[in-house]
């Protein structure tokens, strides 16, 4: 039960990191060319979404048939379907990011292994920016609410 | 026209591994979250987004064994420009709950007014980025 789970969890890893490579998303210049609308315009991007969207909607249609998934008891899918103005400031914060270096998480993580000093500095930063905001944003919300 | 079939194939394996991950163990395969939950330190289901993330970064292995070349990764950002951005976009994809797969791809997927909006917004704000640093007043 449990081996199963790590190993549908590695295997997914690799799809994913095997569908990066492949799809030259770990490219942060074929990245920018896709954000450079004023600039000769790379729709590379699109395709990629496309194909991706397009095959995780299918997932998600069959999932709708199903009780549960086949190796854990619950479906941990986020309910709340409603924008509010923490998920926007924080897309917004990350758009900008994205559009400084054309690195988003998963290309900068996949992309550790070809051993690039700029990477593995970009990648700290990022993990950085993930303990600054489990100490800034997260305790206050925690005090506030074991107050209430 | 060929010219987008690796983009487009790349795309649906990485629409499969979302598939996988939900399919079996009914997780969303968004890479911010998957990373920002081992950071937790109450974090009790580490193991498997540790065997996720080892199966990301063999991906471009398997990928370098199977084509005979390396993906191609040219880093146009000085150094304290990618510090600024890797804070942004750690700080960021943690604040809003989810980066380009999470809401992207999972999203969008699952048709998510969140996940719509969050895609929205980063790509405006991305879109704005680029085109100051490379066509803003003094270049």
């Amino acid at each position: 039960m449990k081996v199963s789970r790590l190993v549908a969890a590695l295997a997914s890893g690799l799809l994913f990191g095997v569908g990066l490579a492949l799809s030259g998303m770990m490219d942060p210049q074929k990245v920018l060319g896709f954000l450079d609308l004023a600039g000769a315009w790379d729709p590379s991007l699109a395709f990629v979404l496309a194909g991706a969207v397009g095959v995780s909607a299918l997932g998600y249609a069959i999932k709708g048939r199903l009780d549960r998934p086949a190796f854990a008891p619950r479906f941990a899918v986020p309910e709340n379907r409603r924008p509010d103005g923490r998920l926007l400031s924080g897309a917004a914060l990350f758009g900008i990011g994205w559009g400084l270096a054309g690195f988003c998480p998963g290309p900068a993580l996949a992309g550790l292994v070809l051993g690039l000093p700029e990477v593995a500095l970009f990648v700290a930063a990022m993990l950085t920016g993930m303990l600054l905001y489990r100490l800034l944003a997260e305790r206050p919300a925690r005090t506030v609410g074991a107050g209430l | 026209m060929t010219a987008f079939l690796a983009p487009l194939a790349g795309g649906v394996l990485i629409g499969a591994s979302a598939v996988l991950l939900l399919l079996a163990n009914g997780r969303i395969a968004g890479i911010s979250g998957i990373v920002g939950g081992l950071l937790a330190p109450t974090a009790r289901d580490w193991a498997w987004r540790v065997a996720f993330l080892a199966g990301l970064l063999a991906g471009p292995v398997l990928f370098h064994l199977l084509s005979g070349h390396w993906p191609q990764v040219r880093i146009g950002a000085s150094w304290p420009m990618l510090v600024t951005a890797g804070l942004l976009v750690g700080f960021g994809t943690r604040l809003g709950s989810g980066c380009t797969s999470g809401h992207g791809v999972c999203g969008l997927g699952r048709l998510s007014p969140r996940s719509f909006a969050a895609v929205a917004t980063f790509m405006a704000t991305a879109i704005v980025t680029v085109f100051l640093v490379r066509h803003g007043v003094g270049r």
